[in-house]
């Protein structure tokens, strides 16, 4: 019997659209970098708004500069959030980001800085926030079932207790959600390398699998044309090496505990791409953990599963990022980034059932409000991936 | 008290999840599939999350964990050794 069955529910933010959120947040978004100083003018201003600085917009061309605007308009899109404030250098960029996340039904309103100037875009950002910062604070939570969250997952700072507790632990969570219907979500490409015929094992249907193999041989031909040695100064990272972890294959193996025992790989999404039915979703994504977690919200993602062997400190800005760890000696010293201490399986403390519903706990918590550590410790990540050079 | 765990029966090496592991000492491990105890004598100190050999492996050979290949053996390793980035390297890139 686990702590989560279909009747379970938690209070979460139901919007326009009828997506629900766990968060109610405003957000000030740059449309580039040269918008930053300005959207963090506005946050600075108008208490319970958010900046969210990035360093890219500019002169990106082609599927990189889609990508930019899918990565920009999902995070505005994510229900998570209850209203944006865009800014940009200039209006037609701009008013793209602002008409993706106008079909939302959300509040949303974009200023282009080129004529006005930082003052008179900071002073015409500053009214409309405080103006969404007051509609919002008056939003209610509401009785919402288990299968409305949407759940994503990425390891980070990985080590070899990753892939015997933290990484099986959102395994036997995501074992246990998967049949409720929700929407689920892993990626990390290059790092299902080893284990890919693994997932590729695991896809509901050929063409799941025709999808997720042409995405994994996308990655691994990428990797290939730029590659200047065997990547072991990169994948596994330092940190990964120093935790016991020694090739790639060894940290896919690991990597791919998080996919549970039983749940099948319903879909395959491109980066910031929306699912389209519940299940558990391929996406195919950078396994840079502050870019892929970007990425799930950007996909509409609201609360993220985050397993750590060596302590990787991330949070998000749009998502809460829920740390779990088996490591001991990281939960010992790293305490304050941990939000489910998992170290007891590895001990055979715990069963790995017992772990899951601890995180399914601390999962329906968080909904409910809770911060987590990442939250409570100001972490904020957000990292937009590209794909090639500007023009 | 656990000193090592592995997957799979099959896995030629285990991860240390207990800090302090000396050479000589002599270490239960827990087959996690099997739900089965088995012991091997470290002969070398061998940090916590790091890989202990369960067996004699020469250059070339196959590493196996998660029952899984995970790359190959690229200097002689002896049971009870740490196994490490020094004599396991990927067969992938």
């Amino acid at each position: 019997m686990s702590v989560i069955d279909k009747n379970t529910t938690f209070l979460g933010y139901r919007r326009e659209n009828k997506r629900v959120g766990v968060r109610n947040h405003v957000i000030i978004l740059p449309l580039d970098d040269l918008s930053n100083a300005a959207a963090e003018a506005v946050a600075h201003n108008i208490k319970g708004a958010m900046a969210i600085p990035h360093p890219y917009g500019r002169l990106q061309f082609g599927a990189d500069l889609e990508l930019h605007f899918r990565t920009l308009i999902g995070a505005g899109c994510n229900p998570n959030v209850a209203a944006v404030v865009v800014i940009g250098i200039e209006d037609g960029w701009t008013k793209k980001v602002v008409d993706g996340i106008a079909t939302t039904g959300k509040p949303v309103v974009g200023f282009g800085i080129e004529g006005h100037g930082d003052h008179e875009t900071i002073m015409r950002a500053s009214r409309a926030a405080r103006e969404y910062v007051q509609w919002a604070s008056e939003k209610q939570r509401e009785v919402c079932p288990i299968s409305e969250l949407w759940v994503s997952t990425k390891c980070g700072e990985s080590d070899t207790t990753s892939g015997c507790g933290a990484n099986p632990t959102v395994g036997n969570a995501f074992d246990k959600l998967h049949p409720l219907g929700n929407y689920l979500c892993f990626g990390e490409t290059s790092e299902i390398t080893g284990g890919e015929k693994i997932v590729a094992e695991r896809c509901a249907t050929d063409a799941v699998r025709d999808q997720f193999m042409f995405m994994f041989n996308r990655y691994q031909a990428m990797i290939d044309r730029h590659k200047t040695s065997d990547l072991s100064d990169s994948q596994p990272t330092k940190g990964n090496i120093a935790g016991g972890l020694t090739t790639i294959e060894e940290k896919a193996l690991g990597n791919i505990q998080k996919i549970g025992k039983k749940c099948t790989v319903d879909g395959v999404i491109d980066k910031a791409e929306m699912p389209t039915h519940p299940g558990l979703w391929f996406m195919d994504s950078s396994s840079a953990a502050a870019e892929m977690v970007t990425l799930c919200a950007a996909s509409g993602y609201a609360v993220h599963f985050f397993p750590t062997g060596q302590g990787n400190v991330i949070g998000n800005a749009i998502v809460p990022v829920i740390k779990i760890c088996s490591n001991p000696r990281t939960v010992r010293l790293m305490s304050e980034h941990i939000d489910v201490d998992t170290s007891g399986l590895l001990q055979r403390e715990i069963t790995l059932d017992q772990a899951g519903d601890k995180l399914l706990e601390s999962m329906l918590r968080t909904a409910n409000g809770r911060f987590t550590a990442a939250e409570a410790l100001g972490h904020r990540e957000f990292v937009l991936t590209r794909l090639f050079e500007s023009a | 008290m656990i000193h090592f765990v592995l997957h799979d029966a099959k896995d030629t090496v285990a991860v240390v999840v207990v800090e302090g592991v000396k050479s000589g000492m002599d270490m239960t491990g827990w087959i996690m599939d099997e739900d089965r105890m088995i012991n091997v004598k470290a002969q070398q100190d061998i940090p916590i999350g790091h890989k202990v050999a369960l067996k004699d492996m020469a250059t070339g050979d196959t590493v196996w964990k998660y029952g899984i290949d995970m790359g190959k053996v690229v200097a002689d390793i002896k049971a009870g050794q740490h196994a490490h980035v020094h004599n396991i390297k990927t067969k992938r890139w």
